[in-house]
This record gives C-alpha cells, structure tokens and sequence, in this order.
C-alpha cells in the first residue's frame, strides 16, 4: 500500500478559507511503520505534561537522553488504529536554546537527536491567557514547514479573565494550521484534539511556505539557491544566520567550503546591522503579534475577586515570607507525623517477616540470607517511600499550583547569598527531610552550574535518617544538664543542624567559586497564576517519582544491602557455632524455664557478636582501625561505619549486634554497653570528644546509597556522585579527626 | 528612567533597549520589546528581583537585567 502522509489545511475546518494549493507528498517512512511519532512542544507553565497525560495515560515513561541530564518522557497512544509516540520536550519561548533542555527541545524539533526521530507532527501547546508570549514560538514553529497541531489550553482560566480568542482567525493567520481548544485538567475538548490528529495524519499539505520575518525568510533562500543540494531546512539556515547554531553552520560551511562565514556574516549585517540577530528578531515577531493580537482576542474588563486581591496582598514580600514559613513548618509536620506510623508500620512488617524465616527455616546461611539479606534490603528501600512520597506530595502540589516559582522569587535574594538563585531554596529545604526528593526536585534549575552546586549542596541538609543516629548519640553521652538557659543536648542538635546548613552553603559557594564558575546567572521567570491542583496530573507526577526512586535508587540500595550482609555473615566460624549451641544446652540443663529464655537470648547475642567480629566486615574494621584511631574509633566502631554507607540509620543496628545486645535491642542496653566499651588498655571508648567527633562525621558524610544513585542518575555521570562522596567523607573525617584531637588534650 | 525605577503600580512602555546582555535578549524573547507597556507588580523580599505583568501574565527579572530596559511612564489604566 502506498501511504500518503498529508497535511493541513483539513477541509473542515477551514471550509471559509480561501482555498491554497495542495499537494500530496508521500513519506517512504510510512510505508514501513505505521508508528508516528508526536513532539509536544510548548511554553512551560503551559499545562504541557497535563496534556502528555491525558493523551497518554499510564502508556509512558521517563528516560534521560543520551549524554545530557534532561528528562525524556516518552508516550503512547492511538487514534482511530493509528498508533502515536508522543515526546513531550522540555519547555521552551524560542528555537533559540539557553540551556541543555531547550537546546534538546530543538535539536529534536530538527531531528538532530540521536535515538530520537524527527517528529512527524508537532503538537504546540499554547496558553489561551498568555497569547502574547506564545505566538513568538508559535510564528518560528510554523515556518519549519512541518505538520503541526495547535492545542489551545486553559481556556477556562481565559474565559474567567473574559479573554476571548477567535480560533478561526487564529488558524489564518498562522496559515492554516489547525487550532484545538481544550481543558487540559479537565479533559473538555480532547476528543476534538485527537481527532485532528489524525485528520492532520488524513488531510493535505499546505506547501505555500509561511513565514512572518519575510527578510529573513528571503536572506535564508538566496543562501539555500548557493548551497543546491538540500542539506540544511531554511529554518536551519535562519537559525545559523540568527544564532549562529553549530550544526547549522558547520553544515553550511561543509556545503560553501571558506567563505561560509563571511556569507553569513553578510546576511546578519544586511538584516541587523550592528544590532545583536536576536534582538532584531524578537522586533520582527513582536511587531507582528502586537499588529495581529487585536485581530485575534479580546480582553474585556474582568472584575477583580476577592480571591485575585487576597493572592495580590499575600504575594507582598512580609506576608508571602510569614506564608512561606508557616508553609515549611506544615510540610515538615506532616512529612514527620505521616511518615513516622507508616514507617513503622514497614518496620514492623519487615522485621516480623525475618523473625518469622528465621524461627521457619533451620538456622543457616539460607535463613540468614533471606532474613537479614533479602528481606532487610527490601525493608531498607520501601522504608524511605513514605518520606519521599509525602514530600515529593508537596513538592508536586506546589509545582502544580504555580507556588513553587513564588518561593523562587521570594527566596532568590537570600540565595544570592550561596551563590545560588531562588530555584535552588525548595531543593534545599526538601533535604532536611531527605536528600533524595530534593535532588530530583533539582530539575526546575535551568542553570547547570546553580544545578550541580545545589545537588551537592543538598545532601548535606539534617535528613531524617540521621536522627536516629544523633538522638542514640546524644542522649546516651551529651549530659543533660542546662547552659545559661539552653538545655545542652538541646543545643548539641541545633549545633548539628546549623553544621549541615553551613557546610551544604559553603560547599555551593566553593563550587560556584571553582569548578563551577561561570557568568553571573540571570533569573528570568514567568509567575504563573495559582490555580487548584489537578489530582490527575499530580498523582501522574507522584507515581513517575516514585518508579524512578524504586528503580534506580532501590537496586543499588538493594545491592548494598545485600553485599554489606555478605560481608557481615561470612565467613562463619564453625567452632563459635557449636560453642553456642553447647552453652544453649548447658543452660537448658541447668537452668529453670524462667530465666532459660533470656540467657538463650543473650548466648545468641554473644555468638552474633563474636561471629561478626571474625568476619569480612569485622576484619574490615580491624583493618581500618589504624585510619580511624586518630579519630578516637576502635574497630568496633570502625566497623559499624562501614555498614552504614549504604545507608546511615543502619549504624545504630550494626552497633546492637557488635555490642551482643541484639539488632533490635532497645536504646538504653545498648547505651549501657557503649559506655562501658573500653580499648585493650582499659580507656573508654566513648569519650565526649569521641562523640562529638563522630557526630560531626555523620553531619557530613554521605552515607546514603540512595542519594549517590539519585546523583548519578540527576548527573548523568559518576564523576558528581564520586566527588559528593569523596568531598563529604574527606569533610566528615576532618571535622571528627579535629574535634577529637582539640578535645583529648 | 528605567524598568528598575518602577514602583508598585506603576505602568510604563519600554521605549530604548541596551540589547548586548543575553540575559536582556532573553527577556526581548519573552515579549519585552520596544513598545511594550507594562505595570510593576512590586519587588520581592528586599526589592529584587522585580516583578511585572505584561500583557497579563506576570514575569520576574532581576534588577540588575531591569536597569538595561528604558522606559517613559504610560497613563494608568484599570
């Protein structure tokens, strides 16, 4: 069968047009697959991904383009047998890129991107309430002369500012391409957008070329007529004459040999004169929107609520700062009071289900495997949903509300201050509950450089996972006795927490100041209006974030955990094993029932303990010993460490075991044993300096496979997450090694 | 008199461009033209960056980018 693949104008939509000629172009593509696929191109803030959901519903998923850290969201769905893939592209104003997204968005436009086709239909998405800004990319999108359908969202938000827009005008000026107007959180009109789809897909193609900077159309044709073959689009032309874009222009120069430049040159002289390219354009286009505008909607007076003069007053700097923290203080409430019964929950469940395989199965490395490997690894990655999911919760609603870029620009001054902007203060914030939403909330930077500087910065925020350790800590060696009026436990806590901050500002600073360097960054950014969030688009959202957390966060979590394990169990020693069972049954024989059960129990905790001792981990301990002695640690310590780098809450179960207190013993036996533990010579082990160094060490470190996971992913490259590991172990083990040492003489 | 000298309410066309920054060609990108009117929304915490609605939609820029935009005032309209 021979496919024709033709293009607008459909005749049902512009039946009052006059009629443009018409050609039928067969793509050859087509007559291998039927597989299309789609480009949603738009705005941000245009309600973009809301339409990617609705087209595509569950049919979809998130990949990273290859080379580059930005988010590929790829979907499918059918029209009609007709079977789509949509891309949804990283919002942009322009063909002109500022970043890594929007030069993605474009090359995929041009089908420059390897693995990625050239869209066969582009679908441009445009806010009814925003016409002004849209039209400018709307102009550039139809002169690339491919097939494109415009959706036209939030028209609901448009009819309640008594904006009105004559779609029919619309579709004329842009010459001829079809306009859908749609509800995108809703789903009005959806229906009439598939269908053009696929009329696009049907229909004719328009092959008068558009173009709303005739000059610059004209100086890209005389180029084209030198060049003969067709290696370059006029629009690429256009883009090397305006942009100088690379591939463009080294295309050009391959096709004009030496002079390419000069020739370019001269068509930007002849356009701009000594005006910068862009800047001419923007004239050219905005001379023509402002021209058309009228023509095409009405603005008539829309009464102010009560509602608009209560966000008005609200976004004035002292209220919007009091909203901001009282905000903060909520979400931290809730991610602390929901997640605290559901991570118990897990807790229990997990611990349960060990405990159940190890009473089940004979005791051995098959138990022990499944008990203490499979089941606490999986326990340790499902531990850390609620958290995430509650924030990541949060985060989306406010992305989704249009407050996320009021706390940008509220918070840019004071983030100035570490050399960042106000998109990094959510990122930031989100890290003294866990680092990982944080990070992956990170993408909301357009800047690389303020990127990276806030991923590395955020891991150094208090997360929840270090608590447990602090609370053991300081409850067992800070006294409990009051400074003037401050309790002084109290007041070791505050000093950690301000310890995270300084430490994740000064590194930003560092950063900004080194590796990082750059120009000073701008902050450009469109305040959307706040609207109510829609549940479809943010649980979409959610379940994204936490397939993405699942799958590249919970392998390696997994990974760890089950190596660690390895590391703790073998190898076993045979003859602690039957030493245990000789004392068990010497006590049973002995002993009366009432106190046979906790002697049991304690003889298991002993061998638990001896046998990690002679084991992989426990060697590793002895091993390092001498790294960490200067720190105040012995081995035992050394050793629990170690186990906590996958993941740090872990520490304080390590130590139960290597104190034969038991995995799951409660906090004040294990105290009793941690004060008392003393080195070979008789000194104890857990001084105040000791403690405080070890504090400070997990202030700093990064122990948390997790985050470097999500780093890596955030990255695309292990460099970051090596150098975030390196960097705050290397800070962790210094603050520790000083505070020891100042402290012991 | 330029965008940064703008107070809360105030309405104003941008008549003069300094357009060499990138960071200004971005904003031109955004609809900030010769031509263009516009009203201050106000300033942020500290008064930068500066916030203005154009053509209905609101939009953020930093003082130090405002200060490349000339403007004469335009007559208030509500």
């Amino acid at each position: 069968m021979h496919n024709i693949f033709a293009l607008y104008p459909h005749q049902s939509q512009l039946e009052l047009m006059s009629e443009p000629t018409t050609i039928n172009i067969p793509i050859e593509d087509l007559t291998i697959s039927q597989q299309m696929t789609l480009a949603l191109v738009g705005n941000p803030n245009t309600g973009k991904s809301t339409v990617f959901n609705r087209l595509t519903g569950l049919r979809q998923k998130t990949a990273n383009y290859p080379g580059v850290t930005v988010e590929k969201r790829v979907g499918k769905f059918v029209v009609d047998s007709l079977s789509f893939d949509l891309i949804d592209l990283p919002g942009i104003y322009s063909l002109s890129p500022n970043s890594a997204d929007e030069r993605i968005a474009v090359d995929v436009l041009l089908g420059r991107v390897v693995g990625t086709p050239q869209p066969d239909i582009i679908l441009a998405v445009v806010d009814a309430t925003r016409l002004y800004q849209g039209l400018y990319l709307l102009q550039q999108l139809a002169e690339l002369g491919r097939p494109i359908v415009v959706a036209l969202t939030m028209t609901d938000a448009a009819i309640n500012k008594n904006i009105r827009i004559d779609t029919n005008a619309l579709e004329n000026e842009l010459g001829g391409i079809p306009v859908s107007e749609i509800v995108a959180t809703t789903g009005r009109g959806m229906a009439h957008l598939r269908s053009m789809i696929k009329k696009v897909v049907d229909g004719e193609r328009n092959t008068s070329d558009t173009s709303f900077w005739p000059e610059l159309r004209h100086s890209a044709k005389t180029l084209e007529k030198k060049i003969g073959n067709s290696l370059l689009t006029l629009t690429e032309i256009e883009r090397a004459i305006i942009d100088g874009d690379p591939t463009a222009v080294s295309k050009l120069r391959s096709a004009l040999g030496a002079n390419a430049d000069a020739q370019i040159q001269e068509c930007r002289n002849t356009l701009c004169g000594n005006d910068p390219p862009i800047a001419v354009e923007t004239r050219a286009r905005y001379n023509w929107i402002t021209k058309t505008l009228p023509q095409l909607e009405t603005r008539a007076f829309a009464p102010i609520r009560w509602a608009t003069k209560l966000v008005n007053w609200l976004n004035r700097p002292i209220p919007a700062t009091a909203l901001f923290f009282g905000l903060m203080a909520i979400i931290f409430q809730a991610v602390f009071a929901w997640a605290t019964p559901l991570m118990d929950i897990i807790d229990a469940a997990t611990s349960g289900l060990g405990v159940w395989i190890q009473n089940t199965l004979p005791s051995g490395v098959v138990s022990s495997f499944l008990a203490d490997g499979v089941i606490a690894g999986v326990g340790s990655v499902i531990i850390f949903l609620p958290q995430i999911l509650i924030l990541f919760l949060f985060i989306i609603v406010m992305e989704d509300t249009g407050y996320l870029a009021r706390t940008a620009f509220l918070m840019d001054r004071a983030m100035r201050a570490a050399g960042l902007s106000g998109q990094s203060v959510i990122p930031l914030i989100s890290g003294f509950a866990c680092a990982v939403p944080g990070i992956m909330a990170t993408r909301v930077i357009p800047d690389r450089r303020d990127r990276i500087a806030t991923i590395i910065a955020a891991p150094f925020m208090t997360c929840s996972a270090r608590l447990p350790v602090y609370a053991l800590l300081i409850a067992a060696f800070v006294p409990n006795s009051n400074v003037g009026f401050a309790n002084l436990q109290g007041l070791v806590l505050f000093g950690l927490y301000m310890l995270g901050i300084l430490g994740g500002v000064g590194t930003a600073l560092l950063l900004k100041r080194s590796a990082l360097r750059g120009p000073k960054p701008s902050f450009i950014l469109a305040l959307p209006e706040f609207h109510l969030p829609s549940l479809r688009t943010v649980l979409f959202k959610l379940l994204d974030r936490a397939r993405i957390f699942l799958r590249r966060a919970g392998t390696v979590i997994f990974t760890v955990a089950i190596l660690i394990w390895a590391m703790a169990y073998f190898p076993r020693s045979d003859s602690i094993e039957a030493e245990r069972l000789n004392a068990q049954e010497q006590a049973s024989a002995i002993l009366a029932d009432d106190v046979l059960a906790a002697e049991i129990s304690s003889i298991n905790n002993e061998a638990a303990a001896a046998q990690l001792a002679q084991s992989w981990l426990g060697r590793a301990g002895q091993w390092v010993e001498p790294l960490f002695e200067p720190l105040g640690w012995d081995w035992r310590v050394s050793a629990a460490v170690i186990a906590g780098f996958p993941a740090r809450e872990v520490v304080v179960a390590v130590l139960g075991t290597i104190y034969a207190v038991g995995a799951e013993a409660n906090e004040s036996s294990l105290t009793d044993r941690l004060t008392s533990a003393t080195w070979p010579d008789g000194q104890v082990v857990f001084t105040l300096p000791m403690v405080l160094g070890l504090l400070v060490f997990y202030a700093w470190c990064l122990q948390c496979a997790a985050t470097l996971a999500v780093i890596k992913r955030e990255t695309n490259t292990w460099r970051w997450p090596i150098f975030a590991w390196s960097y705050m172990t290397a800070a962790g083990y210094l603050g520790a090694l000083l505070i020891f040492q100042i402290g012991s003489t | 008199m330029t965008l940064a000298d703008l107070k809360r309410g105030d309405r104003a066309r941008i008549c003069d461009i300094d357009t060499a920054q990138p960071s200004v060609q971005r904003l031109m990108i955004m609809g900030l033209v010769e031509g263009t009117e516009l009203e201050c929304l106000g300033g942020s915490l500290g008064g930068d960056p500066m916030e203005f609605l154009l053509y209905g939609s609101a939009l953020s820029l930093r003082r130090s980018d405002a200060q490349h935009f000339c403007v004469i005032p335009a007559p208030v309209t509500t």
